[in-house]
């Protein structure tokens, strides 16, 4: 079960109007190391991973990365709403336009649709919890790109809390790969 | 209005900050009493702001976990992806 909060994680102010950032942020909507590939990823993991510990953070996680999704379409939605034709086109979005006019949808800057292909699960802890921390280590590399990429203020405020996030998230599956190897070495020896 | 509101909303969101943050750390070390302290203290402070915030502007769960005031207040705009929010 989930709840929908009527909010966003983080305040998303965007003051100018720089469309190809909105194409630049596609890669962490539908990309490969986004925020939806992240989402799935924790969530679908969840069932056969051993540790109570490791559950609670797959879901936890897993849940915090549906809230980044929602940041990211934000920042997409919001810095192309209201563009007209040519300024898509002068960012490279014209195509996007041509298939579906303004509306969001779940693909990278290149308009290559979402795949669960980028995401894994092999219900070996050691295995899936190493795809996690590696996960979050290249969404961080993705958004020092996207604020090398990013001009506006604000945008670039909300992309620093979501970099900071992979590293916190990293932290706490590494510490979770800890526990699981304890776990797994306890067996053993009994 | 709007000002007031986006107030509250910043005060919601970094009180949420801070018990998300402790939610993962407790996952990860959950026989830390300090952490779990902090983590109650922001889960009750966290109750009474979004009581309030809902008191004036209306649900913000969906499914019950809000009442809402009369004629169904979940509807309203502006949704946190909207430029007026």
């Amino acid at each position: 079960m989930w709840i929908y909060e009527k909010k966003l994680q983080y305040p998303v102010k965007i003051v100018s109007c720089d469309l190809k950032l909105a194409r630049y942020l596609f890669t962490q909507y539908g990309g490969p190391d986004g925020e939806l590939s992240a989402a799935i990823r924790y969530l679908n993991q969840r069932y056969t991973i051993p540790t109570n510990e490791a559950k609670a953070l797959l879901t936890d996680i897993g849940t915090e990365e549906l809230a980044h999704v929602e940041i990211i379409t934000t920042m997409i939605y919001q810095l192309t709403e209201g563009a007209t034709v040519e300024q898509l086109e002068a960012a490279g979005l014209g195509t996007f336009y041509a298939i579906r006019n303004g509306a969001l949808f779940p693909a990278d800057p290149n308009g290559v649709p979402w795949t669960a292909a980028y995401i894994q699960a092999h219900a070996d802890p050691v295995a899936d919890l190493h795809e996690d921390m590696a996960a979050e280590q290249k969404a961080r590399a993705t958004y020092e790109h996207l604020l090398n990429l990013a001009e506006d203020p604000g945008a670039k405020d909300a992309l620093r809390f979501l970099r900071e996030r992979e590293v916190v998230h990293f932290q706490r599956f590494g510490e979770a790969l800890r526990i699981v190897q304890e776990y797994q070495q306890a067996k053993k020896v009994y | 209005m709007g000002h007031e509101r986006v107030h509250l909303l910043k005060k919601i969101q970094e009180v949420e900050f801070a018990a998300v943050e402790l939610q993962l750390f407790l996952d990860t070390h959950p026989q830390d009493q300090r952490a779990l302290m902090e983590f109650n203290h922001y889960s009750r402070e966290l109750m009474m702001l979004k009581q309030q915030f809902e008191m004036q502007y209306g649900p913000l769960l969906n499914f019950g976990f809000s009442p809402s005031q009369y004629p169904w207040r979940w509807i309203e705009g502006p949704w946190p992806w909207e430029r007026q929010y």
